[in-house]
């Protein structure tokens, strides 16, 4: 039996997230490890389930394999519902024919018969790159009492950055009345932070016509959000405040991963009433040696620590050995740092081996850059890897 | 050749009252992370067991919190998984309160119309007083190549390390690995063969034995079945040479938890292949250690906060230690909350202790200072 969902959520899970170059060689963007034991992708589904929203279609495309696999029935976030919960919705061939999303709309596009089974009024659209905690319900409250047909979140950034993202501008009210995308002389700070809810009758008339489109990209910034502007729809910005980072390049991963360490940490993972919640290994607690030394660290299950570790986010199964010196670095997973071996300002991916000796980056303040090993890399022993290097394999 | 398990929660609750007084031996907290059933489950599920009793007794919400539907050992199913056997009692019938299954051969009784149900050539009966990770899967292949109608896993132990109370059962054991007699620890010292407390039963003779007990009315399983069948039926025993402890008091919980803090002990428990010991999961953050931290030897779990100093200790979920504040040789329970410059050593907090600022707690390794479940000091 279908019952009625109010809002569905859908979320953009395809992309590839190519300035993240080794770290999403075999694996979405939406599933690259964040703070240790998360994925980026828990942040969206965990502000779902805590803004009472437990119907979420996630959009694959580029290496679903993993992210597949790390969603499954939805059980970590309480997700495997007999009606609703976390779908999966990659590409599909229909009686027409069969296409990859060419688009951010165009995955809606393609979906819409989704949406259309749970008849939603609404349709939240996400996307799997940032992190940030944010209550969506309150923002479907406002989009309903200001009868908006589309409702864009935004957040303040310093004018300064802000030809980086989209901007709108708006009336006093929240009314949106232009839209640029990364604009050269910005006239407005608030930025497009890619959360949308649209009434979802508006939303298909819109997406339809533009499948039409030939020359469309079928992108929801690019001619979706133009289009309903230019016809004069209601559109209105709503103001998020706290934190949100786009962790769409090495650097804004590697600060977002260090925004949770420090006694008040910018982006402190323990708060009780908004717990990110994610799929958990069983390892074994983490084990800290007598001649270890730990300062500043996150750090999860199945850890052995023997060595130095400073300013750094260790992932699950990592093994500093006696000797190794590993700082302001991210390790994402199972990775053994060995012997007497260095590794600075870096960020590592799953299943690493750091041999003997070897050396990794240079001290923040020295390195050109941060350097990045992609899953599965073995640095040779007393081998020397590069500051701002990049070794996918 | 299939086998399902069933585990006692309650049997041994009495040899360590500080920790069982609000929850079954079962839910005792160990490693950090784990309750002792852990140890028991994971064994039978690394094996290929699909179908588990529990026996409870009494103070089984613990227990029963800790399990829920089983999906954290794979054991939610909808033919066999987890089956919670309380205590049968017939309405009406007060007589039978305060009376029911006091013994295990009384709770085998209770529990006949699960093990008549099942369909498994093999009974696995464990139970939770021992930490060890055992392949059950090399003992049931064993227990089929003998042929035998009972296999005991046993265990050596050094008495320096591991003490045995005096109604320790202590099997001797032929050439051929057959057990011919079941004597009570005598007291010698050095390395005695104990039994670990877990047995592989063909179920059809477990039937046969547990009814013929019903109708003699006997008591003891050990007394009155296994040693009146010693001598005829096929009794053999299966060596596990693996990490073992076995907790019979708080210090001795205490000691057998310290052991975790040497490698090798702690990989031959935790890392042996392809046998995982699973445990609940909570949505724990990962640990977080301010720029003050300074820790030594431990083992800690997740969504810990360490501003302070840790040395040769076992900090559970949720434990915080305050900045200026020296935790050593401590067990901390769950969500134990310490204050700024609290000084404790020989510690073992309960869940929820909360410690306020300043205060100086001291055990002692033989004598553990241990502080009670929810407990503000």
């Amino acid at each position: 039996m279908i019952r009625k969902k109010e809002c569905v959520v859908m979320l953009l899970a395809g992309g590839q997230g190519s300035r993240l170059y080794a770290l999403t060689s075999k694996t979405a963007k939406p599933a690259v490890t964040f703070g240790g034991k998360y994925r980026i992708i828990d942040f969206p589904l965990s502000n779902c389930v805590h803004s009472g929203l437990d119907t979420v279609g996630v959009l694959t495309q580029y290496q679903p394999l993993v992210l597949n696999e790390y969603i499954g029935t939805g059980l970590p976030w309480d997700l495997d519902r007999n009606y609703g919960g976390v779908k999966i919705l990659p590409p599909y061939q229909g009686k027409s024919g069969a296409d990859w999303y060419s688009g951010t709309a165009n995955a809606i596009y393609q979906n819409l018969q989704f949406i259309e089974r749970y008849d939603a009024d609404y349709v939240l659209i996400l996307s799997g790159d940032h992190i940030y905690r944010m209550d969506y319900a309150k923002m479907l409250r406002y989009h309903k009492e200001t009868n908006a047909d589309c409702t864009i979140a935004v957040i303040d950034v310093p004018l300064s950055e802000a030809s980086r993202f989209g901007i709108m501008s708006t009336h006093e009210d929240g009314t949106i009345y232009k839209f640029s995308e990364k604009p050269k002389n910005p006239d407005s700070t608030k930025a497009s932070m890619g959360i949308y809810i649209f009434n979802r009758r508006k939303l298909a008339d819109y997406l339809i016509a533009d499948a039409k489109d030939p020359s469309s990209s079928n992108d929801f910034g690019k001619n979706i959000i133009p289009a309903m502007l230019a016809a004069g729809e209601k559109m209105m910005a709503y103001s998020f405040e706290g934190y949100w980072k786009d962790v769409g390049t090495i650097d804004s991963l590697w600060e977002a991963n260090m925004d949770i360490l420090g006694e008040h940490p910018n982006l402190p993972l323990n708060a009780d009433n908004w717990r990110i919640l994610a799929r958990h290994d069983n390892a074994p607690p983490q084990y800290v040696g007598p001649r270890a030394v730990v300062e500043n660290c996150s750090i999860t299950e199945g850890c052995e620590i023997l060595g130095t570790v400073r300013n750094c986010v260790l992932g699950k199964n990592v093994r500093i050995m006696e000797g190794a010196v590993v700082e302001d670095s991210v390790l994402m997973g199972d990775t053994i740092v060995y012997e007497n071996a260095t590794v600075r300002y870096s960020m590592i991916d799953h299943d690493v081996k750091i041999g003997k000796g070897a050396t990794v980056g240079k001290a923040r303040g020295e390195a050109k850059g941060i350097a990045v090993l992609g899953e599965g890399v073995c640095v040779g022993e007393n081998a020397t890897v590069a500051d701002g290097a990049i070794i996918s394999e | 050749m299939k086998a399902a398990g069933i585990i006692f929660s309650n049997i041994h609750d009495s040899t360590v009252p500080e920790l069982t007084s609000r929850r079954t031996m079962a839910s005792i907290p160990f490693g950090g992370r784990y309750r002792l059933i852990d140890f028991a489950l994971s064994n039978m599920v690394n094996s290929g067991i699909t179908k588990v009793g529990v026996i409870t007794h009494d103070n089984y919400q613990s227990l029963l919190d800790h399990l829920g539907n089983g999906k954290d050992w794979d054991l939610a199913r909808r033919t066999g998984g987890i089956k919670i056997l309380p205590p049968f009692i017939t309405a009406y019938d007060s007589a039978a309160a305060g009376r029911f299954n006091s013994t295990r051969l009384e709770s085998l009784m209770g529990v006949m119309n699960f093990i008549n149900r099942c369909t498994e050539d093999v009974m696995v009966l464990s139970d939770c007083d021992v930490i060890c990770n055992v392949d059950l899967a090399s003992a049931l292949a064993a227990h089929e190549k003998s042929g035998a109608d009972f296999t005991m896993i046993t265990a050596k132990v050094n008495t320096d390390i591991q003490p045995l109370d005096s109604h320790t059962e202590v099997p001797v054991i032929d050439e051929e690995g057959r057990v011919i007699d079941i004597a009570e620890y005598s007291g010698e010292q050095g390395d005695v063969t104990i039994c670990a407390d877990i047995w592989l039963v063909r179920r059809t003779y477990l039937q046969r034995v547990v009814n013929d007990a019903i109708s003699h009315g006997h008591k003891s399983f050990y007394k009155d079945v296994i040693a009146r069948n010693l001598g005829k039926d096929k009794f053999y025993a299966h060596f596990y040479d693996g990490f073992f402890a076995r907790i019979n008091s708080l210090e001795s919980y205490f000691r057998c938890s310290m052991r975790l803090l040497d490698p090798p002990q702690r990989t031959s428990l935790f890392y042996r292949r392809n046998l995982p010991i699973f445990t609940k999961v909570r949505n724990s953050t990962p640990t977080r250690y301010t720029p003050e931290a300074c820790v030594k030897n431990s083992l800690i779990a997740d969504g810990c906060v360490i501003e302070g100093s840790v040395e040769n200790s076992i900090l559970f979920r949720g434990v915080k230690v305050g900045k200026g504040t020296t935790v050593s040789n401590c067990i901390l329970m769950q969500d134990t909350l310490t204050g700024e410059n609290v000084r404790l050593s020989c510690v073992v907090t309960d869940k929820n202790v909360v410690i306020k600022d300043g205060r100086e707690l001291c055990g002692h390794e033989t004598m553990p200072f241990y502080i009670g479940k929810g407990v503000m000091v």
